[in-house]
């Protein structure tokens, strides 16, 4: 008998005070899972994953309530559980891992302390006994020299160890089940190599069934046994890896795997003038100390890079968070000032300009940032986040109206969508809408900002498009700051790799994939989960 | 001549105040017809129910201190072979004149609501000239009564035919506006207006009405009439949380969203300055200052006439030094919240695109941190009439001749130790502050959610 069954659950959205009917969230979903059998839970933000998770720990907000199925974990029903049993079964028998291990712990405990209060919960250990479980947790987890970091505070591990501290917590009370909720979406990619051989290592030895919840094909792919997608609140299919790789049989499926770019085919450069040049750029923040705030020190975050565009080029800066690449943006934009070299923008040098005299050039050079949710003005209007780097900057436009209507139509949104506020778009929609603030002023270099990192995998996708066919289109230059490898390909004509404010490696985007040279690029093309 | 055209009117400076005040009101009201998209979302607090029912109540107390801020002297009678007209030193306003009857009936000490003997045992003479004590019949009110007896039958009856008369009007009134205006917008819940106003309509005719020959919230120390007292307070309170709110603003939303906003150096010296500011014991500046203010009318009389102009003084100066001391709590928050919000992407793609400072502020930082601005604007106002309260128990609060709950509430320290307890006068103010305090918290919750698009 398999170790967890779930049959015919659906979770309601309660009717509120506006609504009148309940909304299904999660609808008639059955699904299985066996000791030590990882089952991928695969779906877009919205399809009802992660309230699945939510509803077999029975720890729903109250505004959601389950309206039919059961959930049997090992012979029991879990919905039979009185809340004191369920609690037993908390942690002691199924456990969950987060997806932000920054926000999961407590700060102003250590993490030895936080495991052994899971422990003692569940057993009644002696305080030598906890100790020793807490080391021998942290050790199985991989966090090097356990004895002394389980006297250490979230703040001075790294987000990698975070999460091993995370999974040691939700193996203190050695569960049956572990539910992964996106628990690699906020770390690195080399990073997420090494947590999801640590999940899988585990799971192993341990007779470990993993209910492993996810976004991203690539890892489910190097992952799961059996998969599961989700979409709108159904299971739409269910199939063991090997089958739904090869043979998808929903439509849904195999548009997801082929959200994957295709990674073999290189876009060949354009050889063309330069039209930014950087030359050894400097970012460096100062480290202040002491009363008078005297500065000790510099925190190196851009140190000495160079590269250059040409026109109509895509350049993608790859690197991992903490690199410098964001920062590197950011100084060719003037927000930063620079601690040394030089930048120079069509032949010109824009480095160390006023704010008036950088004026005319912001015309020229513009943003896309990574978070559509935090990079518009919630209380502006769409017309009013078009219409504001127009007029501030003075683009002359016969009719602004027009205008702004055929910018939207260019992006792929509506019209009519002028008077709406960010917040009535989606996601995708939001990303569209910040393009279309972008080429309002029609630039000829846009920095993007990681742009698709916080967007669904089938949107990813159209977002990358749309860029690719403005810049044939409008012979754009792009700036690409990116984390993710996988989309490379697709977009950029050639790479440069950072890591720690310096530039590793730099070549055409087939160079850099097929034969990197340095021995960081090799391990960060190697992190990147791909499709077997 | 008439007598109504002999009368003199005074303006205080205090009534050009409310005056402008309207008129910004009115004024920012007319010119949202411009603006739809801004129309629309106040629009919606007044298509809430708590929204309207609290906003028709907040025009209640605004109508009776705008009533109360029409300032006049009557004419003295005039004295035999006399050619000029003298007026009374006394400043009254229009309310004084609807309240006439309240004001009159003035009695020598302590009385319960409703009472017609007084609360304080007096020595009588019988009718064989024997001194006795016992507790003597009111001068004014229930004195067409001839026995206790009669008392609640009375008062049923006043307060019955009040209330029929008081329903029948309000009824006309709204099916009048509905039939002329209500109708043409069918989203606003005009039932809880309607209900609402009818309420405050019946209750102050039958207070009105019963207040004609009885004491309805009692009497105080010195007979008089509670209810008149507690309404004149109402101009008190409202001016008091208007005025000195609208004070602490410009400073703290000017100061704060700079040092959030520009950081170094402008930072250092707005902190600097409220901390030092916050350092200092608020009240120990307050009553500073008001004893700085006593000493220049002592020294100035002749700018100061009447008594009026005294306390209309005095009570512009402790807003204004009430504004001054508590306007760094927002600051603080306001500064904060401007530095969270500056670091958020469209504030970055706002200099990006080259908008200026001062766009920036007012398009992107202004709006985002607007919720607590509306928040502390309500909080400071409950605040300022309770601290006006707080100045009055140790002597430097609003001048004693200006009606005032702050004034009442000192009052029941004395009265709440007597036994049996004098619990009315503490109770009236209570109840006027706890309604207008009620309705403008709600009103603002309404307004903060509606001017947030991410809450609809």
């Amino acid at each position: 008998m398999a170790l967890l069954t779930v049959e015919n659950l659906s979770v309601q959205l309660l009717p509120g005070r506006h609504d009148d009917q309940p909304r299904t969230l999660v609808d008639n979903i059955s699904f299985t899972l066996d000791s030590g059998e990882i089952l991928a839970l695969v779906g877009e933000s919205g399809s009802g994953k992660s309230l699945t998770s939510l509803a077999l720990m029975r720890l729903l907000p109250e505004v959601l309530a389950i309206s039919s199925g059961a959930v049997t974990l090992g012979g029991d029903n879990l919905f039979a559980l009185t809340e004191n049993d369920m609690n037993r079964v908390r942690g002691k028998r199924m456990a969950m891992v987060f997806q932000e291990p920054q926000s999961s712990l407590n700060p102003v405990q250590t993490v030895g302390q936080q495991i052994a209060e899971v422990l003692n919960l569940h057993h009644s250990l002696s305080a030598q006994q906890t100790q020793q479980r807490v080391v021998d947790l942290l050790q199985e987890v991989g966090i090097p020299d356990p004895q002394q970091r389980a006297g250490w505070y979230p703040h001075q591990l790294s987000g990698g160890q975070k999460q091993r501290v995370m999974i040691a917590m939700a193996l203190a009370c050695e569960p049956e089940l572990l539910i992964a909720d996106e628990p690699t979406t906020a770390l690195d990619v080399t990073i997420q190599k090494q947590i999801l051989t640590l999940l899988n290592e585990l799971r192993h030895k341990r007779q470990l069934a993993v209910l492993l919840i996810t976004h991203d094909m690539g890892v489910v792919s190097e992952m799961a046994d059996r998969v599961a997608v989700m979409r709108h609140g159904k299971i739409v299919e269910q199939a063991p890896a090997q089958d739904f790789f090869h043979a998808p049989k929903h439509e849904y499926s195999r548009m997801l795997i082929h959200s994957l770019p295709d990674r073999s085919h290189f876009l060949a450069s354009p050889t063309q003038a330069a039209l930014l040049e950087l030359t050894d750029i400097k970012v460096w923040f100062p480290i202040r100390k002491g009363i008078l705030q005297r500065v000790a020190d510099y925190t190196r975050a851009v140190d000495g890079i160079s590269l250059s565009i040409g026109r109509g080029e895509t350049l993608a800066l790859v690197g991992e968070s903490g690199s410098g690449k964001s920062t590197a943006g950011r100084a060719i934009l003037g927000l930063e000032a620079l601690a040394g070299g030089s930048v120079s923008f069509d032949g010109q040098r824009i480095d160390g300009l006023s704010r008036t005299q950088f004026l005319p050039l912001r015309k020229r050079i513009q943003v896309i940032f990574q978070d559509p949710f935090s990079s518009m003005n919630p209380r502006m209007s769409v017309r009013e986040i078009l219409s504001e780097g127009m007029v501030s900057l003075g683009v002359q436009v016969a009719d602004p109206e027009a205008e702004m209507r055929a910018l939207l139509q260019k992006v792929g949104l509506e019209a009519d969508h002028l008077d709406r506020y960010p917040h009535e778009f989606s996601g995708g929609q939001r990303q569209r809408l910040a393009i279309a603030r972008a080429i309002a002023v029609k630039p000829e270099l846009i920095i993007c900002d990681e742009p698709t990192s916080a967007l669904d995998v089938s949107i990813r996708l159209q977002v990358l498009n749309l860029l690719k066919d403005l810049q044939q289109e409008l012979g754009l230059s792009y700036l690409f700051i990116t984390h993710d490898l996988s989309i490379i390909p697709h977009i950029a004509h050639r790479i440069a790799v950072m890591k720690n404010g310096k530039i590793l490696e730099q070549g055409t985007a087939q160079q850099v994939i097929e034969q990197p040279q340095h021995e960081y690029t090799r391990a960060l093309l190697e992190a990147v989960p791909a499709m077997a | 001549m008439s007598e109504l055209m002999m009368v003199k009117p005074v303006l205080l400076w205090s009534d050009v105040l409310v005056y402008l005040l309207l008129v910004s009101i009115i004024l920012f009201f007319w010119q949202l017809k411009k603006n739809p998209v801004a129309a629309a979302r106040w629009a919606a607090v007044f298509e809430s129910r708590a929204g309207l029912a609290s906003f028709v109540v907040i025009v209640f107390y605004l109508l009776i201190a705008l009533t109360d801020s029409l300032h006049f002297r009557e004419p003295l009678e005039q004295l035999e072979g006399q050619q000029e007209v003298h007026h009374s030193q006394e400043v009254s306003s229009v309310l004084d004149l609807i309240l006439a009857d309240l004001k009159a009936q003035d009695e020598t000490t302590y009385s319960e609501p409703f009472a017609i003997y007084s609360f304080a045992k007096e020595n009588m003479q019988d009718a064989d000239g024997n001194v006795y004590r016992n507790f003597p019949r009111l001068k004014n009110a229930g004195s067409h009564l001839s026995s206790e007896s009669e008392l609640a039958g009375d008062i049923a009856a006043r307060a019955g035919s009040a209330i029929a008369v008081s329903v029948l009007i309000a009824l006309a009134l709204c099916l009048l506006h509905y039939r002329l205006s209500g109708r043409h917008y069918p989203r606003v819940p005009w039932l809880s207006a309607y209900i609402t106003f009818s309420l405050l309509l019946v209750a102050s005719v039958t207070l009105l009405q019963l207040g004609k020959v009885y004491h309805v919230f009692g009497t105080d120390k010195v007979g008089a009439d509670i209810l008149y007292q507690s309404i004149k307070a109402v101009r008190t309170g409202v001016l008091i949380g208007t005025l000195a709110t609208l004070l602490t603003l410009p400073l703290a939303v000017v100061l704060g969203i700079s040092a959030g906003y520009f950081k170094g150096w402008v930072d250092d010296v707005v902190q600097y300055i409220y901390t030092t500011l916050s350092s200092i014991p608020g009240i120990l500046l307050i009553a500073a200052s008001v004893l700085l203010i006593d000493v220049y009318i002592e020294t100035h009389p002749e700018d100061f006439n009447l008594v009026a102009y005294r306390a209309d003084f005095k009570f512009l100066a402790l807003c204004f030094i009430l504004g001054m001391t508590s306007w760094t709590g927002l600051c603080r928050l306001l500064r904060a919240e401007t530095l969270k919000v500056s670091q958020l992407d469209y504030v970055q793609a706002a200099h990006a695109f080259g908008v200026s400072h001062m766009r920036v502020i007012f398009r992107h930082i202004l709006p985002n941190v607007m919720h607590i601005i509306l928040i502390s604007l309500v909080l400071d106002f409950s605040v300022f009439v309770l601290a006006e309260a707080v100045l009055s128990y140790i002597g430097v609060g609003v001048d004693p001749s200006m009606k005032s709950w702050g004034n009442m509430i000192n009052e029941a320290r004395a009265e709440l130790s007597r036994d049996p307890v004098v619990w009315w006068s503490v109770g009236a103010a209570f109840i006027m502050m706890f309604i207008l305090v009620l309705a403008a918290n709600l009103f603002s919750d309404r307004v903060r959610d509606a001017l947030d698009p991410r809450a609809r």
